[in-house]
């Protein structure tokens, strides 16, 4: 039976539950006492108590069971095969025996591998039928025992309200266990990666070839994951977008709040934002399909020699993407600056460019910067522009018609296809993403500060 | 630009004459003022003498802080704003496009309802005007701007030792002051202020009132204000408005004593507004 | 008028209207800035017009496949009628093509010709013979793609003026298809196959059904996991939560969650579901779940503002009459506010579908030629499906991956004209 079926069956029986409850408080209610709850209530506390340990029983069963059978499994193989394996290895192992097991076998393998999928195959049986069978037994107890609780007193209303706002708490909960399960995940992986590769050499050394064939007891050769040159190049792209969205998203949003009138903002505004709906997978395209080409193409007609994946095409693509960013918190912040402080300086006979560069831009300067430094911290996240228009090789330039490599570029060409969670350029990846969340995290509050602040100013 | 002197320069012959004794400063004829499709005021002429203080008044919604904000064109910054009729300065009609509203508005300043130094420092607050119009560089020149406006305005001992400071960080009569001095600092002739003490408490309501007495030596000062006591404080001359239309105007002292309107004389008593 | 005297010794006297140089100075800076302003927006609305403009020029091909129509013969006892799959369709196929071209006889040429024709071919026909297993022994038409190069030699995007070593078609392969063309065995259909076939490695085959169910799973798992769940906590955090360190936390951790860049989400869904947890790769289950980590705090900032915008007097009202605060956020303050939610939870679901960078982590760029049975099959999203394609060196592939990115944009532009809708006919002001 699949986990669907089950949890289907697991919510009948809730309702189920619940009517039982319900019409069991129905005939309390007959003898024409008071009752403390309504007989809906009492219906939901059985429903809840019959449907909710089981539903989370199944969610833990199927987080848990192949981890489970994985370890009996592999400490069932005999020693010959597991001895002096290293995980990847194992891994590899693990995953012929499940193959025999669904039916493809390859060759002939070794008979205690054979053996081995049968066991699984076993496991897998027993472990299905084991979750069905313990589900529906702590619905059913559940049920039971929440039946038994009511009576004409039964504060059935209160101990539901109770029993959902622990729920709601879990919810609330889960989003720091996102954080947590971040954090924790790219700081074991990376605490993993610098035991093979010391911190210092990863965040100074100048040079960066994951790609080159290691042998595993070369891992730590100097300099091969100096991560310098991946860093400078996520600055350099992500200064070439922001050269090109902040004048653009400046002007725009002091033009629609200042200059237009409202029939154009009501036009242009909601074009802008089609800009930041499109998927950045979009905009990777546009940049190979049309901006490098084309940057190429001017290049070369004035002498210049540009690379296909330049910095210049995909910076300039991620800027176009980040227009709609600034502009709008540009906006926002331009828009939020008191009318009585533009009456202010137009009393006194300031033009409209006096009022707005003098007066207005340094009022709504925190609020601006907030919207910036948001924009940065989006360029150094972002992924799918550079990895299909910028470099893979970290090359250390300053010059925006080369190609130079990412971050995030390094994170995914580490990533793609098979991983191990052994080899040093998986674990870089990690190393990587800590670096990357911890920037754009310093970013995020900084700049949600600013624009806090900035908000409670003028409200 | 010289051609415009010429046509220009009956009109200032006009004006010159104007200047001896307490002619008048401002001349409209006819003003109404439409928004979008609603009119909201009705062939309004006056004449506002020089060197006074001349007090609007009349219930909410009558139509007099509209018309002081045609005095200096702060109607121009709303898009659906439409004047209709004459306002001469000196005998230049303001709403002429050769008009340019940014020499109006230094030459015609304004005092707004609530307080609106900009966030910078107090220093800052006063030199923008004479920055702007290039008035004086910063240096001595512009310290000295700084210094007369705040004295003229009566704030120079409450705060020379602290220019550097924002001038939001002010108390409401403070700032309300820094606005008047800062007003002042272009050198206008004509100072409009829209209910300049609505939002003080009376003590420095007292002083900003003795303040306006005070400018009145240099500038003509027109003030929009609810508080009837403040009008028959301040102003030598005073305009009812009811309704968008101009009922009455007069002396002060004639205006709240024995007023000619029967709705000037029913406000005035308090039977509406 | 004395205060504004020229700076010239002369005696003439300057009125204060007149303008002056600096004055002038003054407005053609205003009106430089109002340039500016007008060039940016110019600027971003003509990269927006050619971002759509040149993806729309290039998906254009992809509208129609050129299809070709052949008359087959299958000889009896060439496909066993009891089990029509196994029969060798290839070898009926090619016989039926040399038939048209009798005079092509040398292998070299055989080869040539053969490529002018879709490898897909052998399975139209051994689907048409599966279904209907009398056809064996008769000579009936097939219609198939025509591969590639002829797609595209038919469309005119192979330019035949070009000397042959400039083109991918050789002077022999348009010959032949010329004599297709004369004898009305070519057509141009409406490409219904880019959206009902699988991903192939041969342009003319490649569709993305695969992609679109995956996507369709993965959404599925995103909305089931992050609405409820994000409801659950924005109802907390806005009703229920005391003001404490550890709701402050919450709050400011969700803001944050928010802003993290998604690719660091990939690497959670990387190291907990595949590596931790043990779940399958590529399949749309762990894409959903990282998915809906990443519309979680989109949404539950979005039903946060829907419930702050229903007023207190609703409450008051409801806790008035004796309701529970349960009863009372049950029953009115969350219907109340449900349309801002939903508006919020389409425009993040919208977002989770045009994400490309988690799912290319958790490996659902692998190459399927199926569609998932279930969501804990491997298979391809949307989005990553456009970065494969993109990725294919093949020309066909272009056209297809222009035409992808259209089918995705159409997707995005109907959730967000859903969301924009709901806004208007439900939006109340209070």
């Amino acid at each position: 039976m699949s986990a669907t079926t089950l949890l289907a069956i697991v919510l009948i029986l809730a309702l189920a539950g619940y009517l039982w409850g319900r019409a069991n408080a129905g005939a309390i209610k007959q003898t024409g006492k008071a009752m403390h709850s309504v007989p809906a209530y009492h219906g939901y506390f059985v429903a809840l108590a019959c449907g909710l340990p089981a539903f989370l029983l199944v969610l833990v069963w199927l987080a848990a069971q192949s981890t489970v059978i994985d370890a009996i499994i592999v400490a069932d193989l005999p020693s010959y095969i597991t001895d002096g394996v290293e995980a990847s290895r194992m891994s590899l192992i693990l995953s012929e025996i499940k193959s025999i097991a669904a039916g493809r076998i390859f060759g002939t393998p070794d008979q205690a591998l054979l053996d081995a999928a049968e066991r699984y195959s076993a496991l897998q049986d027993i472990a299905s039928l084991a979750m069905v069978v313990s589900t529906l037994a702590i619905a059913i107890a559940g049920m039971v025992y929440a039946r038994s609780r009511l009576s004409l007193e039964f504060r059935a209303r209160n101990r539901v309200d109770g029993i959902l706002r622990w729920l709601l708490i879990v919810c609330s909960i889960l989003a720091i266990m996102t954080t947590l399960g971040i954090i924790l995940s790219l700081v074991i992986e990376s605490f993993a990666f610098f035991s093979r590769v010391p911190v210092f050499d990863f965040l100074f050394g100048m040079t960066w070839s994951p790609q080159t064939p290691i042998r595993a007891d070369q891992v730590a050769a100097a300099g091969a994951f100096g991560a310098v040159p991946v860093f400078w190049g996520t600055i350099f792209i992500s200064a070439i977008a922001m050269f090109v969205a902040l004048p653009t998203g400046l002007f725009s949003a002091i033009y629609l709040v200042e200059y237009s009138n409202k029939r154009i903002r009501s036009v242009v505004k909601p074009l802008l934002e089609i800009l930041a709906g499109i998927p950045t997978i979009v905009y990777g395209f546009f940049a190979i399909l049309t901006v490098a080409p084309f940057i190429r193409e001017f290049g070369t007609s004035l002498g210049l020699d540009v690379a296909s994946n330049s910095a210049l095409a995909a910076g300039g693509v991620m800027g176009i993407m980040l227009i709609p960013f600034i502009s709008s918190f540009a906006d926002d912040a331009i828009s939020a600056v008191p009318q009585s402080l533009r009456d202010g300086a137009y009393a006194l006979g300031a033009t409209r460019a006096e009022t707005i560069r003098q007066v207005l831009l340094p009022a709504a300067l925190p609020g601006i910067v907030g919207g910036v430094l948001l924009a940065v911290s989006r360029a150094i996240g972002e992924t799918m522009i550079v990895v299909m228009a910028a470099g893979l090789t970290a090359t250390l330039t300053a010059n925006p018609l080369e190609g130079v490599t990412t971050v995030t570029v390094q994170i995914v060409t580490l990533l793609i296809g098979d991983t191990e969670f052994d080899s040093p350029k998986t674990l870089a990846a990690f190393g990587l993403g800590l670096v990357l969340f911890i920037s754009t995290l310093a970013l995020n509050i900084v700049a949600l500060q600013v624009v806090k602040r900035y908000r409670e100013r003028y409200e | 630009m010289n051609k415009t002197a010429e046509e220009a320069g009956t009109l200032a012959k006009a004006a010159a004459s104007v200047q001896a004794g307490h002619e008048s400063k401002i001349a409209a004829t006819n003003v109404s003022v439409f928004y979008g499709e609603k009119q909201a005021l009705f062939d309004v002429s006056i004449d506002i003498p020089a060197r006074q203080v001349m007090a609007f008044i009349g219930p909410s919604g009558c139509g007099k802080s509209t018309f002081l904000r045609c005095i200096n064109r702060m109607n121009d910054t709303i898009d659906i704003c439409r004047v209709t009729g004459t306002i001469e300065i000196d005998g230049a009609d303001i709403y002429d496009p050769k008009i340019d509203p940014v020499l109006l508005r230094a030459r015609v300043g304004m005092v707004f309802q609530k307080p609106n130094p900009f966030p910078k420092s107090i220093y800052d607050n006063i030199a923008y005007g004479p920055r702007i119009h290039g008035v004086a560089k910063n240096g001595s020149a512009m310290d000295e701007i700084v210094e007369t406006s705040l004295s003229r305005a009566g704030l120079w001992k409450e705060v020379k030792d602290r220019l550097n400071e924002p001038g939001t960080g002010l108390s409401g009569g403070q700032q309300q002051r820094l606005c008047i001095a800062r007003a002042i600092a272009v050198n206008p002739d004509v100072i409009l202020m829209d209910e300049p003490c609505s939002a003080l408490d009376p003590i420095a309501t007292a002083k900003v009132e003795e303040l306006i007495d005070e400018l009145r030596q240099h500038y003509t000062i027109v003030i929009v204000t609810h508080s009837m006591q403040q009008a028959a404080r301040v102003s030598q001359k005073a305009a009812f408005f009811h309704l968008g239309n101009l009922i009455e105007v007069d002396e002060t002292e004639k205006v709240f004593t024995n007023p000619t309107d029967k709705r000037t004389q029913d406000y005035i008593t308090g039977r509406f507004g | 008028m004395s205060d504004t005297t020229s700076q010239s010794g002369k005696a003439k006297v300057r009125a204060w209207y007149e303008p002056d140089a600096k004055l002038s100075r003054r407005h053609s800076a205003d009106k430089r800035l109002r340039a500016y302003g007008i060039a940016a927006i110019i600027f971003a609305l003509s990269m927006l017009a050619t971002l759509v403009g040149t993806i729309a020029i290039t998906a254009a091909p992809a509208v129609t496949q050129t299809m070709v129509t052949l008359e087959v013969e299958v000889p009896e006892g060439a496909v066993d009628p009891s089990d029509p799959r196994g029969g060798s369709y290839q070898r009926i196929l090619n016989d039926s093509i040399m038939r048209i071209f009798p005079e092509v006889d040398t292998p070299r040429e055989k080869r040539e010709l053969r490529k002018l024709f879709s490898n897909g071919g052998q399975y139209a026909l051994r689907d048409k013979v599966v279904d209907d297993p009398s056809l064996i022994g008769r000579t009936f038409d097939v219609t198939f793609p025509l591969a590639d190069i002829g797609d595209q030699l038919h469309k005119g995007v192979i330019d035949r003026n070009l000397p042959p070593d400039y083109r991918r078609v050789s002077d022999m392969q348009i010959g032949w298809y010329d004599r297709l063309v004369e004898q009305g065995r070519i057509s141009a259909p409406l490409n219904w196959g880019m959206i009902f076939n699988a991903d192939s490695r041969f342009p003319e085959l490649a569709g993305l059904w695969g992609a679109l169910v995956g996507s369709f799973y993965a959404l599925l798992i995103c909305f089931f996991v992050s609405f409820p769940v994000g409801i659950s906590a924005a109802v907390y955090l806005e009703e229920f939560a005391p003001k404490n360190r550890l709701t402050d936390l919450i709050e400011v951790n969700i803001n944050n969650l928010a802003a993290v860049p998604s690719i660091v989400f990939g690497l959670l869904g990387l190291a907990v579901f595949l590596n931790f947890f043990g779940m399958p790769r590529s399949a749309p289950i762990v894409g959903g779940l990282v998915l809906s980590l990443m519309t979680l705090p989109t949404i539950i900032i979005a039903t946060r503002a829907a419930l702050k915008a229903v007023p207190p007097s609703i409450r008051e009202a409801a806790i008035g009459v004796g309701a529970s605060r349960m009863q009372t956020v049950g029953h009115h303050v969350l219907p109340l506010a449900m349309p801002g939610i939903m508006t919020g939870t389409i425009i993040g679901l919208a977002q989770a579908l045009g994400e490309t960078a988690p799912l290319l982590l958790i490996g659902m760029n692998a190459f399927i030629t199926a569609a998932p049975d279930s969501m804990f099959n491997p298979s391809t999203a949307l989005p990553t499906q456009i970065y494969i394609w993109a990725d294919s060196p093949e020309r066909g592939f272009t056209s297809r991956t222009s035409a992808a990115i259209i089918v995705l944009l159409g997707f995005l532009v109907c959730m967000n004209a859903i969301a924009i809708y709901m806004r208007k006919r439900f939006e109340r002001r209070w």
